[in-house]
């Protein structure tokens, strides 16, 4: 992903101090081990949501189906907006590393924006499908389609919780280059629900049953 | 102990919520302590706690059991009493009990001074701490404790109360308490893996690691990948049970196999997240009472890294009797065989390595031994099971019984006890009794064979597992009959045990800092070692590094020992390691100077969060989630800000 950063002082120095040069370790920042790690954990569980959903595509059911209800351009729009913030994230990073806390607080501000447009999306197409008849509990698409959305979209709510934080963070000055780590770390997260929607969109969404 | 934190503090004003506590002795320390050799302790006595209780309930289930047509236990009670008994072994003694040793034991193995998140670490403990007490609660309100098996097959499990057959919310309770467990363990394997991957002492490269380390840091990989495929499984569960989704619902059309698919795919590997721990206790045991190095090393180590692999591809033969079709039956039964394999060469290793060694029957090295003969004829009632045509005859019965005890007890179980007896000098400076031991050992290897050998019969006589009564003239009385006396005898094994722990942690035999003459790292330090594990940051030249600064070869291959300070006079070795040496600086012997991490609040608020959500979560009690999630986040955003040190 990025490049490097400024040595950050981690939980890792405080519990190695004592010796200069490890001579062990992979080269990357514990938190930053931990997200991958964290984030490869997360892989499993959508991909045991979207398991569910393949296993039970296409079986007979009573309708409406997914394909009925789906209004793929606007699902499109929002799936852009979406991306478009892990631009926004990046120049967040970007300008933090360069110690531009003014564009800092503006890309954070508008990454979370951005976010909070695709979850108005998804709470709009919702109640869309809800009144259409496709609900949670009508039928099996149902059931794995709302459930899969719902998590990943719960996902992205934490997000944007994580982010406005970080934002409330360096509004106070409290996030100075030192901490770029920080925002890198919300960074990998907040790239790996994006691509998480990439794989949902088109399985989901793109691929016809 | 001493506290090293509380040296020079400069005044400066700093976000902050609650002060920072900073005692490291007393009551409320255990609290607030993100010590790994704290933690390590508080896992391994709450995890000993539920082995005793979920014991308890085996002893019900056998009395139950005892004679035909038992009369103690109602039917619905012998549900919650089975599935309880499962659910504790299992989630709440082997996994925490591994993580107990894994805890104290891989920072001075691999030369730390603690873990790599010591905050999370403590989380990891209260949330495994009230994910079970959450769970067990649901004796008290509710209706009933968990009743649909450990492993919760749907539709049984599923169908919304009310509409179903399991009375209670009892699988509410086990679907949320689940969850709770795998966030806690998902944490600790992730801190695990930071930290053998990343603090290690310099020259501890991975293939010089202790195997303990190794296995452990394979056991936390299969954890991480597992626990989120039976979160998953556990929300749909949940979420059929309460919001009216279709998953598991036959009437919607729902394929009962997309649950056990799921359920398995976590099921098997966490078999192996249990086993892999007991496998590296044995492999430190081993060495050390033969006088030994470990017979062939990398290829112990490759086997459980094989095993780990495998794990992930034999999950359906736990579904042999459900009609995946000839292709699929005949992949799994293939690939279930292939997994004894590298099972099978971690089992001559360490004959090999017993071969021909010095060897000392203390204790420890009793239940070593008892676990390669117990494992090995579980091993093999599992290949048998991979003989598809058998496993359909033996599904469901005692037979399986039989033979999940023989790993699990036989396996991890007599591994962890192995491992009491090793490391406890190291815990408390003191031997636990070696007469009480092997009473300990021999009352076990009896009353385990006497509970778990005659299962193997009454299994292939067709004697259904699950069912809470059975009818006399069925070749099935004396056989049950032996096997509750058997119950009995284990359960006088452990009351030895603890008894043991009891009396020697005060007045046992005084041991020093290597009593066993052992080869890893933790035995250079003091026993109980410091807060700070290790005065100076060792420098590792080799495998079994601590012992190469003990003894030297002669031209026989004899080991010589070295004059105690000589340590340098083998190939050119610079001196240090053995707790001394010349580069130590201002750093040396008291530990003054070493600046450890503080003692937080944090970790315990959050992880009281986690029972609030839990119970609004089974009785849909709206009004409390957000007091619940005021708690989390409250503790997740002071937790944030604080620093990890106080300077």
């Amino acid at each position: 992903m990025t490049t490097d950063q400024v040595a950050v002082p981690s939980e890792h120095d405080v519990v190695k101090a004592g010796h200069d040069a490890p001579a062990t370790g992979m080269g990357v920042s514990n938190t930053k081990l931990a997200m991958w790690l964290f984030l490869s954990s997360d892989c499993l569980f959508f991909g045991a949501f979207i398991s569910a959903y393949l296993f039970y595509r296409g079986r007979p059911q009573p309708g409406p189906h997914p394909a009925d209800v789906y209004n793929i351009p606007f699902t499109s729009v929002t799936s852009f907006i979406l991306l478009m913030s892990s631009l926004t994230m990046v120049l967040a990073l970007a300008a933090i590393m360069r110690g531009d806390y003014r564009r800092l607080r503006v890309w954070l501000l508008a990454t979370a924006l951005f976010g909070a447009t695709f979850i108005g999306g998804q709470v709009f197409e919702f109640t869309e499908f809800y009144r259409q008849g496709f609900t949670l509990s009508k039928n099996l698409s149902g059931s794995t389609f709302f459930v899969l959305t719902g998590l990943h979209g719960a996902h992205v709510t934490a997000g944007i919780i994580w982010l406005l934080s970080l934002w409330g963070l360096a509004t106070q000055g409290r996030l100075t280059s030192r901490d770029s780590e920080r925002v890198e770390i919300a960074g990998l997260y907040w790239h790996f629900v994006d691509v998480v929607w990439i794989v949902i969109f088109t399985v989901v969404y793109l691929i016809p049953k | 102990m001493t506290t090293v934190s509380d040296t020079v503090r400069a005044p400066a004003r700093r976000l902050r919520v609650l002060r920072r506590p900073q005692a490291t002795t007393g009551f409320w320390s255990w609290f607030t302590t993100i010590d790994h050799k704290k933690i390590g302790i508080m896992y391994g006595t709450t995890a000993l706690a539920f082995f005793v209780i979920g014991g308890v309930e085996a002893l019900l289930l056998r009395l139950q059991l005892a004679g035909p047509n038992g009369t103690l236990l109602t039917a619905a009670q012998y549900n919650e009493l089975f599935t309880m008994h499962g659910t504790t072994m299992i989630f709440l003694m082997g996994m925490p009990l591994a993580v107990a040793f894994g805890n104290y034991l891989i920072p001075l193995q691999i030369g730390a001074r603690d873990v790599a998140f010591p905050r999370l670490n403590a989380f990891g403990y209260w949330g495994f701490l009230m994910g079970g007490l959450f769970i067990y609660s649901s004796f008290f309100i509710g209706g009933s404790a968990p009743n649909g098996g450990w492993f919760g097959y749907t539709p049984l499990t599923s169908t919304p109360l009310g509409r179903g057959f399991l009375p209670g919310h009892g699988a509410d309770f086990w679907a949320v308490g689940i969850v709770m467990l795998g966030i806690a363990s998902t944490t600790s394997a992730i801190n695990f893996i930071v930290t053998v991957l990343q603090l290690r002492a310099p020259g501890m490269t991975l293939m010089r690691m202790p195997v303990f380390t190794w296995m452990m840091l394979v056991t936390a990989f299969l954890t991480l990948f597992a626990m989120p495929i039976i979160t998953a499984a556990l929300i749909m569960v949940y979420f059929d049970r309460n919001i009216g989704t279709n998953f598991f619902q036959p009437a919607a059309g729902a394929d009962p196999l997309l649950y056990q698919n799921l359920f398995w795919l976590f099921g098997h590997p966490e078999v192996y997240i249990l086993i892999l721990p007991g496998m590296g206790i044995v492999s430190e045991i081993l060495p050390v009472f033969s006088r030994k190095p470990l017979f062939g090393y990398p290829v112990v180590v490759f086997s459980g890294i094989a095993i780990g692999f495998i794990g992930w591809g034999v999950w359906a033969h736990h579904m042999f009797a459900t009609g995946l079709g000839p292709v699929a039956i005949s992949a799994f039964a293939l690939s279930t065989m292939i997994i004894a394999v590298p099972t099978g060469v971690k089992i001559f290793n360490w004959l090999a390595t017993v071969w021909r060694g010095a060897v000392r029957l203390k204790t420890a090295m009793l239940f070593a031994l008892g676990f390669i003969a117990m494992f090995t004829l579980g091993g093999l009632s599992g290949v048998l099971h991979s003989v598809v045509p058998a496993d359909t005859q033996q599904t469901d019965t005692y037979f399986v019984v039989a033979h999940f005890h023989y790993v699990l007890f036989g396996g991890l179980v007599f591994g962890l006890f192995g491992g009491f007896y090793y490391w406890f000098p190291k815990l408390y400076g003191r031997f636990l009794d070696e007469r009480l031991g092997k009473f300990n050992f021999w009352t076990m290897l009896l009353g385990f064979n006497l509970t778990f050998f005659p299962m193997h019969f009454v299994g292939l006589l067709g004697m259904p597992r699950r069912t809470y009564r059975y009818d006399t003239g069925l070749g099935w009385d004396f056989l049950n009959q032996l096997e509750t006396i058997g119950a009995f005898v284990i359960a006088l094994s452990v009351l030895a045990f603890i008894v043991n722990v009891m009396v020697s942690r005060r007045h046992g035999q005084v041991s020093g800092d290597d009593p066993w003459d052992a080869r890893t790292l933790e035995w250079t330090t003091p026993s109980p070692p410091p807060m700070y594990n290790f005065a100076e940051i060792p420098q590792v030249e080799a495998r079994d590094d601590f012992w190469h600064h003990k003894y030297t070869e002669d031209e026989t291959g004899h080991a010589v020992r070295l004059p105690s300070g000589a340590a340098v006079a083998v190939e050119e070795r610079p001196a240090g390691g053995d707790g001394g040496g010349e580069h130590g600086g201002e750093e040396h012997g008291d530990g003054h100077g070493i600046h450890m991490p503080s003692p937080s609040y944090f970790p315990f608020i959050v992880a009281l969060g986690l029972p609030i959500l839990g119970y609004a979560a089974v009785f849909q009690a709206v009004w409390l989630v957000p007091i619940g999630a005021l708690v989390v986040l409250f503790g997740m955003y002071a937790w944030g800000i604080e620093p990890q040190t106080e300077p």
